[in-house]
């Protein structure tokens, strides 16, 4: 059967790194597009697939595009179901590790920008939220090695791009992670030794380097 | 094992109507505890203790919370009368268009009825905006499920009736037939269905709670 498999997005975004892991887990061959969106080059395709979202990245399969990285790598596990599952098989389970995701959506971006785009008090009582919020992610892994347990699941597929932004956040507001979340900073270590993921992630300096332009 | 099933939520939230809308389309018995949000029940507190939020379903002693992850989950475990589609691409779109609402409609609706009247104006046609792709969406459907009610429509409940009812108490109205006739006619089919009235608000009440809600609100932001 022709598969055709386009990914267009951006280098820095993280959320499009999640994208690139779920694909490399299932095998799955696919051509990438560049859309460098901050210089104003929206290419009139992303537009045509996307125009309700504008965002990126958008997966193109066999001509059909989707958006939003959550759903996205939903859809890869679903339509790639011969191997490497990201969701568990428990309805259960499945909706916790949905709604670990939801939580890291709604809160490990806006909790990390605060980091960088505040001072003094504010700043303080960032950093402090940031870490609630690291500190509860790490409980949730309990003794296992991965969110997904045994292997790479779709919590640690979404929270894992976050892993390049460390060291930017270490250094815009002064702290550590490893002192802070040294089982998460494990896990993370963990993650990154698989090909799948270190292959996606974007080096650590290029995305301090973007934050301090 | 009998099954248990609870949910706790509350007459006026979209949030724990919709779970109740889903139960209802698959016919699965449930217990509903209702909420005061004011006086927290020590069982919402277990069952949810870092958001304390309702809807929170407990099947058999095991809690799931967000209305959009209990949506899929009582899809996956109760296969009668499917709210998603089958095929994963249709499924994927519905993901997205039930997103849609939770993260690009609802606050812009809640900027609307809380900005100030100068800046109203905008945010008003930022909604207009989105409310003509969603609309979009319909594209010749009775219901954004198709020929019934699903995912979406359930999810979008929200649009069909709460707005409908702020909007009447601040006045500004968003969905008009002029403007939207297509989104319009599904509201009012979405409305006439049996099981969807049971889990609306009953609108005498909903508009006082609401008219209450605003006021105190803007008792609270008025200068000294």
């Amino acid at each position: 059967m022709g598969e055709e498999v386009i990914l267009l997005d951006f280098w820095p975004s993280m959320f499009r790194m999640r994208v690139r892991i779920a694909l490399a887990e299932k095998g799955v061959k696919y051509e990438y597009r560049d859309e460098d969106l901050l210089k104003g080059g929206k290419s009139r395709y992303l537009l045509q697939v996307n125009p309700a979202h504008k965002k990126i990245p958008v997966l193109i399969h066999n001509g059909k595009p989707i958006s939003k990285s959550s759903i996205i790598v939903q859809y890869i596990n679903e339509v790639w179901n011969d191997k490497a599952p990201l969701l568990p098989s428990n309805p259960y389970e499945r909706a916790q590790a949905r709604v670990w995701t939801d939580y890291i959506d709604k809160k490990v971006y806006d909790a990390g920008r605060k980091l960088w785009t505040t001072t003094g008090e504010e700043q303080e009582a960032a950093k402090k939220d940031f870490f609630e919020i690291f500190k509860t992610l790490e409980g949730q892994l309990g003794g296992e090695p991965y969110f997904g347990e045994e292997n790479l699941g779709y919590v640690d597929v979404y929270l894992i791009p976050y892993y390049c932004w460390f060291h930017a956040y270490e250094t815009m507001a002064n702290i550590s992670m490893e002192g802070e979340c040294p089982k998460l900073v494990a896990w993370a270590k963990r993650c990154a030794q698989k090909k799948s993921v270190s292959e996606s992630l974007v080096d650590e300096k290029k995305i301090s380097g973007f934050v301090l332009k | 094992m009998a099954e248990e099933l609870k949910l706790y939520g509350t007459w006026v939230s979209p949030f724990s109507r919709r779970v109740e809308l889903a139960l209802k389309l698959k016919g699965i018995p449930y217990e509903y505890i209702e909420e005061d949000l004011h006086n927290k029940s020590p069982d919402l507190i277990k069952y949810n203790p870092i958001h304390q939020k309702v809807p929170v379903l407990v099947h058999n002693g095991k809690p799931i919370v967000e209305s959009l992850v209990i949506l899929e989950y009582i899809d996956e475990t109760w296969k009668n009368n499917p709210i998603l589609p089958q095929d994963p691409y249709q499924r994927a779109l519905a993901r997205f268009w039930a997103k849609f609402i939770e993260e690009k409609i609802l606050p812009l609706a809640m900027k609307v009825t809380n900005s100030e009247e100068k800046e109203k104006e905008k945010v008003v046609v930022e909604m207009f905006q989105l409310m003509k792709v969603l609309e979009g969406e319909l594209n010749g459907k009775d219901f954004f499920g198709g020929e019934s009610i699903g995912y979406v429509d359930i999810v979008a409940t929200i649009i069909a009736v709460w707005f409908q009812v702020t909007q009447e108490v601040i006045g500004v109205k968003i969905v008009s037939e002029e403007k939207f006739p297509v989104l319009f006619k599904w509201i009012e089919k979405l409305k006439s269905i049996d099981v969807v009235k049971e889990c609306i608000p009953p609108r005498d009440k909903h508009i006082t709670y609401v008219k209450a809600r605003i006021e105190a609100a803007l008792l609270k932001s008025a200068p000294n």
